[in-house]
């Protein structure tokens, strides 16, 4: 073998595609509120689970959510976790807490930060609350949000954990 | 071995822009309607659930799981996904049944090709070292095969414009058609061309929508109570990616295919060919060899309106409808996959005994 030949490990080839991506009609709803401060939810018209953030259907019975469910605030822990390492391209250090959230009003859980905690204290069943950006930094985004604190509530025994009613919990 | 009907076909409009709608939003009114034609609730009374989407066309990742959410999948279901036309999700679906580990299966088909730019997205389906670096669209390569059609005297584009005409007058009766109309050949040759020799006619529209079809073993079928159509054969034959190796002026694929999935048994009253530009469908009508007693594309074919994702699936639905509406006894249902017929699928469709 005379003319031995470069070994060719990879080629460059970047793919650039661009497209008009729309969130989805009812997400579109959630966002629109979203940037209003409101935490919307849908509600499923057949076993009247209340979704948020929604993507137009009730995953357990495959049928559109319709009815908007305007929601608190105010959640109970479900699960988290303590990240303790850096995530890359996240711009907290660890440690910090990531955790499972359920809406006062809602059914199902949505993720979110948990911060001015003591990590070694967090707990299922915690009651927290959203801190919120400025009015004037609200976008159609979660980030309205900066990170949810707990609250001086009774925590809520693991039964009752996204059954709560908008109107919060009492102990 | 268990013979397989189908039981139920729907597909939504065929249109340019569904808007703000996400693919939930897109499947979910479909399955709804496929559902009610079958007399069942949700994807809980059938043993299989398949479905064909591809989340470049939207540019959604993994935007195919979340189309589940459609489906109503708690308690869990058993469920599958071909990233590719669901004719495919058929073709895993009858196995599936074959195999006896299901009766019965509902099969969709989704796709959102409007937030992209479909012939440039298509590119990347290319060979990644030598062609899709190139940005070859798939235009222009229907283009090329045209243009060696036309030179070496195998059509016209009389040829070309007559198979345009032909779908605009027949997606006139076809109410989910995105282009229809009393169209002249003369009327199609007035236009300028587009990508030279094709002109926007001979190219299928970009579109929006999805389909979807219940199939179940006859015995279930009969249970049920539904008018059938059996699926007597399917098969499916693909070609090699390095496109100057391929004869572009005959699809050996389709013919094998369709040979293997028994097409030649019997009379071919009606054939649905997924031929996304004209000249392609005069290929696939001499790959199988189809005369005057066969009427092509009486839907208008993809030309009226092209579900990527969704087409090949529905070229099925189309043969059913015509089936269990007595106005065809036979027919075969083609659905193609990559640059210029390169992978294709072939459906044999029969009238059931009490259909």
């Amino acid at each position: 073998m005379s003319d031995e030949q470069d070994v060719i490990t990879g080629i460059n080839a970047p793919v650039y595609l661009k497209y008009n991506f729309t969130a989805g009609a009812a997400p579109s709803r959630f966002l629109t509120q979203l940037k209003k401060g409101v935490l919307m939810g849908q509600r499923c018209p057949k076993c009247s689970a209340v979704y948020v953030p929604a993507r137009g259907s009730c995953a357990l019975c495959g049928v559109a959510t319709e009815e908007d469910v305007q929601l608190s605030d105010k959640a109970t822990v479900e699960s988290f976790t303590i990240v303790s390492i850096p995530i890359p391209g996240n711009p907290i250090e660890p440690p910090f807490v990531v955790a499972n959230l359920v809406l006062d009003g809602s059914n199902i859980s949505l993720i979110h930060l948990l911060s001015e905690c003591e990590n070694s204290e967090v707990r299922i069943g915690q009651r927290v609350q959203g801190v919120w950006k400025p009015e004037s930094e609200w976008d159609y985004s979660m980030n309205n949000i900066r990170y949810f604190k707990p609250i001086d509530e009774p925590d809520v025994p693991a039964e009752k954990i996204g059954k709560l009613p908008v109107t919060g919990w009492e102990g | 071995m268990k013979d397989i009907a189908i039981v139920a076909y729907q597909q939504s409009d065929s249109v340019s822009d569904a808007g703000a709608v996400n693919e939930v939003e897109l499947i979910m009114p479909v399955l709804a309607r496929t559902f009610e034609q079958a007399g069942l609730n949700s994807a809980q009374d059938v043993d299989f659930v398949c479905s064909g989407s591809c989340d470049y066309l939207q540019g959604a990742a993994f935007a195919f799981v979340s189309g589940v959410d459609a489906l109503g999948a708690v308690p869990p279901i058993k469920e599958s996904h071909v990233e590719m036309d669901a004719a495919w999700a058929l073709y895993e679906s009858i196995l599936k049944i074959r195999m006896g580990h299901a009766d019965s299966a509902l099969i969709y088909g989704f796709g959102k090709s409007s937030p992209g730019e479909l012939p440039v997205v298509l590119s990347q389906q290319l060979d990644p070292y030598y062609l899709a670096p190139l940005w070859v669209d798939s235009i222009s390569l229907a283009a090329l095969q045209a243009r060696m059609m036309l030179d070496k005297g195998l059509i016209t584009e009389r040829d070309m414009a007559e198979v345009v005409s032909r779908s605009r007058r027949n997606a006139m009766n076809n109410p989910h058609a995105q282009l229809s109309g009393d169209i002249s050949v003369d009327d199609v040759l007035a236009e300028e061309t587009y990508l030279s020799p094709l002109r926007k006619a001979d190219c299928s529209p970009i579109s929006d929508g999805a389909s979807a079809i219940i199939i179940a073993t006859v015995e279930q079928a009969r249970a049920w109570g539904l008018p059938y159509a059996v699926i007597s054969g399917i098969d499916h034959c693909i070609e090699t990616h390095n496109l100057g190796m391929r004869d572009l002026t005959d699809s050996v694929s389709t013919r094998m295919a369709a040979n293997r999935a028994g097409m030649n048994t019997g009379k071919v009253d009606v054939a649905e060919l997924y031929a996304p530009f004209s000249h392609q469908e005069i290929i696939l009508a001499r790959a199988l060899g189809l005369d005057d007693s066969t009427q092509v594309n009486p839907s208008g074919g993809v030309l009226a309106g092209n579900l990527m994702m969704a087409s090949g699936l529905s070229r099925v639905g189309e043969v059913f409808n015509r089936i269990v509406k007595g106005e065809a006894q036979r027919g075969i249902a083609h659905a193609t996959s990559g640059p210029c017929l390169q992978h294709n699928l072939v459906t044999v469709l029969e009238k059931g005994e009490n259909a």
